[in-house]
């Protein structure tokens, strides 16, 4: 039997069937592989975030830093190794931490940003609030994002059909 | 404190609660979108680059065929193993230089032809003529051709395994990773960098040819450059400039279809060409340049001293004599295989000694020899089993008790050596340089991916620049999305030339230009076929597409025995089982070691409880129009091998005339299914090599029947049928 006691706290978790735990591994494996490149079980630590968000978490910058600081090593080599970074995820998944944001909810927060009620934004003042505000994009994942958003010919984002490329049905 | 009505800016132009908060929703979205991207693309890569290296571990065995062929296969109608040492071996026609170049002149051109004309020595005129011709899909004819490389045989001889070039104040040298025949990539980067001169000189690191579909023409400039600017270009040996790779990647096929008269001949004498190209380049004594990387045992010194043209391909191990090996014959996979001559199996590694096999007393009468090995050639099949991606340990000269793993088609041969003699020091040298691969952790291990070479850390990296005082590793041999990529702490510059290599859209090239100061600076482009610029959206979306349709043709070509294993979990015939048991058999049946269960979505349907429904892998592609008599198992097994026989069939269509006897065909296809331990019947051969020959005169069009093999996608046919 498995218990899954949270460091620091003294609340024991519920117990999980083997066999569901066993699924979950092997899918947390797998998303890892994809970035093992060496094929000894560690990944670069920069692809972290991605990995935990491939198998469907939403965590802001800051939840994803948290995490990495549990499953670094005591001296941080940049790397990091799956026996450490398969009980946190699968902790993480099982407590469904970092759950998925409506996609309406999306569609609202551009909305919030077009005062006006135009159906569209400026790159400008996109740009200014996505940069500035909240965890702030670098210039390279702002400069992605607007070559993906920009309608070109006119210069502007729609945002209605850029969140539905945003929220394309994911197999997984 | 705002109200809730207004989202607007407040008055000291600080944005609202509310769209802060729209703002970080909108930035966890997108980089979760981002994060679903990037690893669909990263699949994407690990797809094409198993399929790659697989088939070059395929590559291994099918030479140690080549090998088998020749010890067992003693009369195919008269021509005996002839024909394949024929090709195989470095049959340069044994007159003089003169004589030769006496021959090509006699070479009538017609007049009728209208393509470019050379006259030696090359002049700007020649090279101009050359580029300009080949943007008109001219052809060179075979005269000229022959003549070229006959110049450039000659001038190579002179030439050190090792060139050392100095950077003068005034110059920058470009640097061009692999072509792989896009000449397209080559005309944009003389496009955007100038024509090589004395102003302006480059370096190519290797790999011009096969896949693309203008090798030859790509040779035949880098070559003619060469000649013109000596001083000022120069070509690195890459491990596709090597005629059995040529023979499986498509460079054979090219010249043979482009050069129906004189095809064989240039053929010859590119053999000799390739091995005369030289190893390495460096620059100021601080800049090694090389096409695939360095091992733990690389030392430049004996790099230097090497007899490098004796070394004519990685895939031929160098010629030993087997009076003092033992050879004993282990079998690492499960398959029945009609082998009598073979000794019953050791088990995998056990490092036994036995008595001589039948299999040895004709190795040692043989003039190939797959039989021996070096320690930088491992076994992909024992590498590919239950824990695939553990790299064995790293590879050291073997003592005496040490055995040596070679593959042999699906068997494993081992032997034991009592020492490596001097040739085969020099031939692991140059495979090492040609074959290896940058990894990000210390120490040195045998690149069991690719076959050969090994996997370098940036300890080695460290210690090799150290020792002789040089601070930069260029080479090429992979693709990177961006054209290039640094690593080991900015040591190794990885430059790759051929934009778009896996797929359209899949990738950028790149070159690297030095000045004195030697610090790097480099250059991107993409060719495209389209003006708009893809997104990133669609760039993996397309390179993912095509990823895919291998993946599925592989699942395919292996259907029965997927399915047979699937269905052993199936008990009660459901048509489901659990998706673990899903990528268990499609890991352990295909070898290909990819996340399985990442792409199971992709390839394969889930039923409403959760279970994978197994058949639907192969929904969405299907034969294309086999041959009637052929029985499915049978045409499973031609999917699998079609580029394997494709070669066979060429070599032995010694006239190019896309026929052979029925009879040759027959026991082509006999030995090798045999070889292959394919259980076929000796009368479902016989059908199939009767039904094949339609008019009944006794020879059949292999190309024809090839095309039967084809697979269709299902989708695509749609596509066709709507557009």
């Amino acid at each position: 039997m498995r218990r899954w006691v949270q460091p620091g706290t003294s609340v024991a978790r519920p117990y999980w069937g083997e066999a569901i735990v066993s699924e979950l591994h092997k899918r947390i494996s797998s998303a890892f592989d994809v970035f093992d490149h060496e094929s000894n079980h560690t990944v670069d630590v920069r692809e972290i975030g991605t990995i935990i968000r491939s198998l469907g978490c939403f965590p802001t910058e800051a939840q994803l830093h948290d995490v990495i600081a549990e499953i670094e090593e005591e001296e941080p080599t940049g790397f990091i190794r799956f026996e450490r970074f398969l009980p946190t995820m699968s902790r993480i998944l099982l407590e469904h931490r970092f759950r998925p944001v409506p996609e309406d909810l999306l569609l609202q927060a551009f909305e919030v940003l077009d005062q006006q009620k135009r159906g569209h934004l400026d790159p400008e003042e996109l740009t200014r609030y996505l940069t500035q505000e909240g965890e702030p994009f670098t210039q390279e994942e702002m400069e992605e994002m607007l070559s993906a958003a920009v309608d070109p010919d006119k210069n502007l984002i729609f945002y209605k059909d850029f969140v539905s490329v945003m929220t394309v049905d994911d197999p997984w | 404190m705002g109200c809730g009505t207004s989202v607007a800016i407040e008055n000291q132009g600080r944005p609202s609660e509310v769209a802060i908060k729209a703002a970080v929703l909108i930035q966890r979205w997108y980089r979760r979108y981002v994060a679903r991207l990037e690893i669909r693309r990263r699949y994407t890569w690990n797809i094409f680059q198993s399929i790659e290296y697989a088939g070059e571990q395929d590559q291994l065995q099918l030479s140690s065929f080549f090998s088998f062929m020749l010890d067992n296969f003693t009369q195919l109608n008269g021509n005996g193993p002839d024909l394949i040492s024929h090709l195989l071996d470095s049959a340069v026609d044994p007159v003089t230089e003169e004589v030769r170049q006496c021959k090509y002149e006699q070479i009538v051109v017609p007049d009728s032809y209208s393509g470019p004309r050379l006259s030696f020595p090359l002049s700007v005129t020649d090279t101009n003529t050359l580029l300009s011709a080949f943007k008109e899909q001219q052809t060179l004819h075979g005269k000229y051709v022959l003549q070229l490389l006959h110049e450039t045989q000659k001038f190579l001889k002179q030439m050190p395994n090792v060139i050392y070039l100095s950077s003068s104040y005034a110059k920058e040298i470009t640097i061009c990773g692999d072509l792989h025949g896009r000449l397209d990539d080559l005309l944009l980067i003389f496009y955007k960098n100038g024509l090589p001169s004395a102003e302006n000189p480059y370096i190519f690191n290797g790999d011009f040819v096969d896949r693309g579909k203008k090798s030859i023409e790509i040779i035949i400039i880098l070559f003619a450059f060469l000649l013109l600017y000596p001083d000022h270009m120069h070509l690195n040996r890459g491990n596709h400039e090597d005629h059995i790779m040529n023979l499986r990647y498509g460079f054979t096929k090219e010249v043979m279809q482009k050069y129906k008269t004189h095809g064989r001949e240039i053929l010859q004498l590119l053999q000799d060409v390739f091995s005369l190209l030289p190893i390495a380049t460096i620059i100021d004594n601080k800049v090694l340049i090389v096409h695939g990387g360095i091992s733990d045992k690389t030392d430049l010194y004996f790099l230097s001293s090497v007899e490098r043209h004796r070394v004519k391909s990685a895939l031929r191990l160098p010629k030993r004599s087997l009076d003092h090996t033992d050879v004993c014959c282990s079998r690492s996979s499960s398959r029945q295989s009609r082998r009598a001559r073979v000794d019953s199996p050791c088990s995998t590694g056990r490092m036994k000694r036995k008595k001589k096999s039948r299999l040895t007393k004709q190795s040692s009468s043989s003039s190939s020899s797959s039989s021996s090995s070096a320690s930088s050639v491992c076994s992909p099949r024992a590498s590919c089993r239950a824990t695939p991606r553990h790299p064995p340990p790293s590879p050291r000269l073997p003592s005496p008790v040490d055995m040596l793993q070679v593959p042999f088609l699906d068997s494993i041969v081992s032997l034991a050596l009592p020492e490596p003699p001097k040739e085969e020091l020099e031939w692991r040298q140059i495979v090492d340089v040609l074959w290896s691969d940058p990894k990000n952790q210390n120490g040195c291990s045998p690149n069991s991916f690719r076959g050969g070479g090994c996997y370098f850390g940036p300890d080695v990296t460290q210690r090799l620049l150290k020792k002789h005082g040089m601070c930069l590793l260029i080479r090429s041999h992979e693709c990177k999305q961006e054209g290039y990529e640094l690593c080991h702490n900015g040591q190794v510059i990885t430059i790759f030339s051929a934009s778009n290599y896996y797929e359209e859209g899949s990738n950028r090239g790149a070159y690297v230009k030095l000045g004195p100061e030697l610090i790097p600076r480099f250059f991107q482009y993409q060719v495209s076929r389209s003006t708009r610029k893809l997104t990133l959206q669609q760039r993996v979306s397309v390179a993912e597409s095509s990823a895919l349709k291998a993946l599925q043709e592989k699942l395919f070509a292996h259907r029965s025995e997927l399915m047979a294993a699937f269905q052993q979990y199936d008990i009660n015939n459901t048509g489901r089982i659990s998706t673990n048991e899903w990528a268990q058999v499609v890991e352990s049946v295909l070898r290909l070691d990819l996340p399985w269960r990442t792409l199971r979505p992709r390839l394969v349907r889930l039923a409403s409880d959760g279970n994978v429904e197994y058949e639907s892998c192969f929904e969405n592609i299907s034969a294309g129009q086999p041959i009637p008599q052929v029985t499915p198992n049978l045409a499973e097994t031609m999917y699998r091998y079609r580029t394997d026989l494709e070669i066979i069939f060429n070599i032995i269509d010694k006239d190019h005339s896309g026929q052979i006897s029925i009879e040759e065909f027959r026991q082509t296809w006999k030995l090798f299914s045999s070889h292959l331990g394919v259980d076929v019947d000796d009368q479902a051969i016989d059908d199939m090599a009767r039904s094949i020959d339609f008019n009944k005169d006794g020879s059949i069009d292999f190309n024809e029947f090839l095309e039967a093999f084809r697979v269709v996608h299902k989708l695509d046919m749609k596509e066709q049928q709507q557009g």
